[in-house]
């Protein structure tokens, strides 16, 4: 069994800062979204229950830099990766990720589950693995709290806002991974070191004979919200429920 | 413009998508047309509120079935001659949306928090680069799909609409659903509490979390926490959470206990009314994003905040 599982290298959110309302991505390292990190994890345990039988192969796709931000995933259990590299995109709109990521599976051959996150660490737009999976003409399944496979079906926990629901589906099947749903394991050092050595395959931009028809999103701006706040500086406890009482959230 | 589309599987989101397509159709002159799938209580529901409502049924468009009520949607969008179509930003909407995006080679903008149509262009608001940022966008192809947000416009009013029937069709995926349960009940509603008191990881000991509990009830308040909380410590339920992947919560006062204050956090609490930040770290984040901040260490402000606020000593 293959399980696919599509990660986005996504500016390290912790770092960016913020000037003038604009953000700073300059010197900010890249690395993958946390979600997808679940989604590998997700992935990992698929085949351990499956007896440990197939591959897992990260598919990305993203600027030159994607070739050093992938070892994450092959350090921390993946087999090998495939990526596709287009060194003018440095911010992908989901459509055109789509198509990209849809090459590289179809690159690959057999794809018995295509896992993706519920949604990418930055833009979190939930678009892809939807998009991918109508690409691929297969079934999908979103906000995945669980995946079993039992030889050729799979077997999937969908949570929504108020139900949960099991569903069963042939493979393949697109499965996006909900956030959080396990512990993405660390990997150890020699693992980390290991990683460099796993097979990378390499699809430049202009080798893919496709289509990628432009944008469909324009921004128009992408600023930091405003902050308006008082800054008023309270130094005991009875100056607080003094500041409560007089906006009326609390009476003596 | 050609139509607009609205389309959810839940009644109340429903009724929001048909104010905020009247919106658009007022400024670009569009007719708005909604569709229920396998659902006759929601068309009627949607005609009594003024709807030019269509019923599609079919044996094989379940729910559970993202690519065939996308499907269900495209032969829609087809035989209506709608180019927007107008989703809920609920699970199942925003899963549908890159589907139904995908199949009619459109753009798509989900979670959209804000919509307003300017010079003819419907232009979005949404959370990017992990809530750090607020941009605004707007579809540029031609057809284009927009799952909004809850409680972004008013559910519309009572009307006079009338029902048809859409014959479409529609093939299924090979999805079967197997069991659909109910989640248990939410003991805890945190995004329609008026006060919250929340926890971050600045509070150093689990058993203050019983003083934080005093103090939320003394104002009324429910506690709430940073993700780490829930998802690291486990010392509180996740949901509970505020942020980016937690709850979007507008309480008329918040008061932050150790809260550090990352963007991630700060997206599902920044607008609230009133902020209250106490912090031992005079520099932390959160103390350039509140109205009252209180530099000290929670060990000691604990107790005594609750001693104030409640007339009793913490046992």
């Amino acid at each position: 069994m293959n399980i696919v599982v599509a990660m986005k290298q996504i500016p390290d959110l912790q770092q960016i800062r913020i000037r003038n309302r604009c953000p700073v991505l300059d010197d900010v390292p890249l690395t993958l979204g946390k979600i997808d990190k679940n989604a590998l994890e997700a992935g990992l345990k698929i085949r351990e229950n499956a007896g440990n039988k197939g591959r897992v192969i990260v598919v990305s796709a993203g600027n030159r830099d994607i070739e050093e931000t992938v070892k994450e995933a092959l350090a921390a259990g993946a087999d090998e990766a495939c990526i596709v590299v287009d060194e003018a995109a440095s911010d992908l709109e989901s459509s055109i990720s789509a198509i990209l990521l849809a090459a590289a599976i179809k690159r690959i051959g057999v794809a018995d589950i295509i896992l993706f996150g519920e949604g990418s660490g930055d833009n979190y737009s939930g678009q892809v693995g939807a998009r991918v999976a109508e690409i691929l003409d297969l079934p999908q399944v979103g906000y995945a709290g669980n995946v079993e496979t039992t030889g050729r079906t799979a077997r999937i926990t969908r949570v929504l806002e108020d139900r949960e629901e099991i569903v069963e589906v042939e493979l393949p099947v697109v499965v996006c991974i909900l956030a959080d749903i396990n512990e993405p394991r660390i990997p150890s050092v020699s693992q980390i070191l290991k990683a460099g050595k796993k097979h990378k395959e390499i699809i430049e931009i202009d080798d893919l004979t496709m289509e990628t028809s432009g944008r469909r999103i324009e921004t128009i701006s992408n600023l930091a919200p405003e902050t308006a706040r008082k800054r008023e500086p309270v130094n005991t406890c009875g100056a607080l429920c003094a500041v409560l009482e007089k906006e009326g959230f609390w009476a003596r | 413009m050609a139509g607009i589309l609205i389309y959810s599987d839940q009644d109340p989101l429903s009724f929001e998508l048909l104010t905020a397509a009247r919106y658009i159709a007022e400024n670009t002159g569009a007719a708005v047309k909604a569709v229920s799938i396998n659902n006759h209580a929601q068309a009627e529901a949607l005609a009594g509120r003024g709807a030019e409502s269509y019923r599609i049924d079919g044996k094989e468009i379940i729910l559970e079935d993202t690519a065939a009520v996308a499907r269900a949607l495209k032969g829609a969008v087809e035989t209506l001659d709608t180019d927007v179509v107008l989703l809920s930003a609920n699970r199942r909407g925003k899963e549908l949306a890159g589907r139904l995006a995908q199949m009619l080679d459109a753009g798509c903008l989900s979670d959209v928090n804000a919509l307003a149509v300017r010079s003819g262009r419907i232009e979005c608001t949404r959370n990017a680069l992990g809530g750090a940022t607020v941009a605004v966008q707007t579809v540029t192809s031609k057809r284009k799909v927009i799952a909004l947000s809850a409680k972004v416009f008013a559910a519309a009013p009572d009307g006079v609409g009338h029902i048809s029937d859409l014959t479409l069709d529609v093939k299924g995926s090979g999805i079967k659903l197997m069991e659909s349960r109910a989640k248990a009940e939410e003991a805890a509603h945190i995004e329609t509490a008026a006060v919250l008191v929340v926890v971050g990881q600045g509070l150093e000991n689990r058993k203050d979390l019983a003083i934080v509990k005093r103090i939320a009830d003394s104002l009324k308040g429910e506690v709430a926490c940073s993700k780490p909380v829930a998802t690291d410590k486990k010392w509180l339920a996740e949901d509970r959470i505020i942020g980016l992947s937690g709850k979007i919560c507008k309480p008329d006062l918040a008061i932050l206990l150790g809260v550090s204050g990352q963007v991630q956090f700060m997206v599902g609490i920044r607008d609230a009314k009133t902020i209250v930040a106490i912090n031992r770290d005079e520099n932390a984040c959160i103390m350039q994003n509140a109205d009252y901040i209180m530099t000290a260490d929670l060990q000691d402000v604990l107790p005594e905040l609750s001693r104030a606020l409640t007339g009793t000593v913490p046992s």
